[in-house]
């Protein structure tokens, strides 16, 4: 079987990269009315531009052509000897209780805030003006070494961490899920 | 929907059908990955195994093509990664080795490809898998910009940015290695 071709699309040098995106959302039928209008008209007049859409919309007539690749006579039976041997899972949602994320959520944030109230609670803004520090607390006379060898700190802080992670991980698993379900 | 809900309620048979429709698509976007005819057999094989297996997880809020071509995907990465095979990127020089070899072989093979179809699906094989993947999906996949977008986990601007340079790279690819072909046919 002979093809009619035009040949000349693979003979002209690439041009601007703007036009051909244009070209090609025209091509596509993704260009809005003003658009499409604004790109008839230059297809229309411009040498250029005609000769550019002519060499986009052979590629895009090629593509349209390509056949699918077929499996072989047997997959069809394969697959069904496969599933025989299962059942289908049941859905992710009927296991997974969201009030327990909720919960942990808001156990995590609850610590976070109570941190968050009690360091400033502990800030004296009596010294706020003090040059040393602008958080109004001299960092000198900070002893890190008390505040860092308690080991209920430490559990407490190695929970939160670990909180964290857990949450992480659900957040990025369910927005996966979500993205595999839509 | 209909198959859909039969295969939900314990007809099993009815999921043949969906198979039937979809394993050419199926087999298609797997060998986009792939190298051999049998591992993408494979590969397919499992896609509809885990898509049976999960199928009380579709909601139906997008097309079941749509959904079935997102476990296409990440199954044929994890199957690469699995067999420790290089994807080929984009800017990877290796591409360009890889089409000069699939070239070289053509060429001893020119009189069997002689047709539009050939030319183009052989060139489509010369580009990175992301490439033909996105090529495929747009042309034989039924999938909209925004559909595949939801597929490959990206914005549908970046895929139609994606898909732009896809078809200009094969249109490279087109006149780089079959321009003399084509004036051998035409």
């Amino acid at each position: 079987m002979k093809f009619m071709m035009n040949t000349n699309f693979l003979d002209t040098p690439a041009g601007d990269e703007g036009i051909e995106v244009r070209l090609w959302e025209y091509i596509d039928g993704l260009s809005s009315n003003e658009e499409k209008s604004v790109v008839e008209k230059l297809i229309a007049e411009n040498a250029g531009w005609r000769a550019k859409y002519h060499e986009l919309l052979q590629v895009h007539q090629s593509l349209n052509l390509v056949e699918l690749e077929e499996p072989s006579m047997r997959f069809t039976k394969n697959v069904m000897e496969q599933i025989a041997k299962y059942q289908i899972a049941p859905a992710t949602k009927t296991y997974i209780n969201s009030k327990i994320i909720w919960g942990i959520g808001i156990f995590f944030l609850t610590m976070i805030v109570g941190f968050l109230i009690y360091g400033i609670g502990q800030i004296d803004w009596t010294v706020a003006g003090d040059s040393k520090s602008t958080l109004g607390v001299d960092l000198s006379k900070v002893d890190y070494g008390q505040m860092f060898n308690s080991n209920l700190m430490n559990g407490v802080m190695m929970l939160n961490v670990v909180l964290g992670l857990f949450l992480l991980d659900r957040y990025l698993a369910n927005k996966n899920r979500k993205l595999k379900d839509a | 929907m209909d198959i859909i809900a039969r295969v939900l309620n314990g007809d099993q048979q009815s999921y043949s059908i969906l198979v039937q429709r979809y394993q050419s698509f199926v087999f298609t976007i797997t060998l986009r990955y792939v190298k051999t005819r049998e591992d993408a057999e494979e590969v397919s094989q499992d896609v509809f195994v885990k898509a049976y297996r999960s199928l009380a997880d579709f909601k139906g809020t997008a097309k079941f093509s749509t959904w079935l071509y997102t476990i296409t995907t990440t199954t044929c990465i994890t199957f690469l990664r699995k067999k420790k095979l290089e994807i080929h990127s984009l800017d990877n020089e290796r591409v360009f080795e890889v089409a000069d070899n699939v070239d070289s072989g053509m060429r001893a093979n020119q009189i069997e490809q002689k047709s539009k179809v050939n030319m183009v699906n052989e060139a489509i094989k010369m580009l990175s898998p992301d490439d033909a993947q996105i090529i495929t999906l747009f042309y034989k996949g039924e999938q909209t910009l925004d559909e595949i977008a939801l597929i490959l986990g990206k914005e549908p601007n970046a895929v139609k940015v994606q898909l732009h340079r896809a078809r200009g790279r094969l249109k490279e690819k087109m006149q780089k290695h079959f321009s003399e072909e084509v004036k051998d046919i035409y």
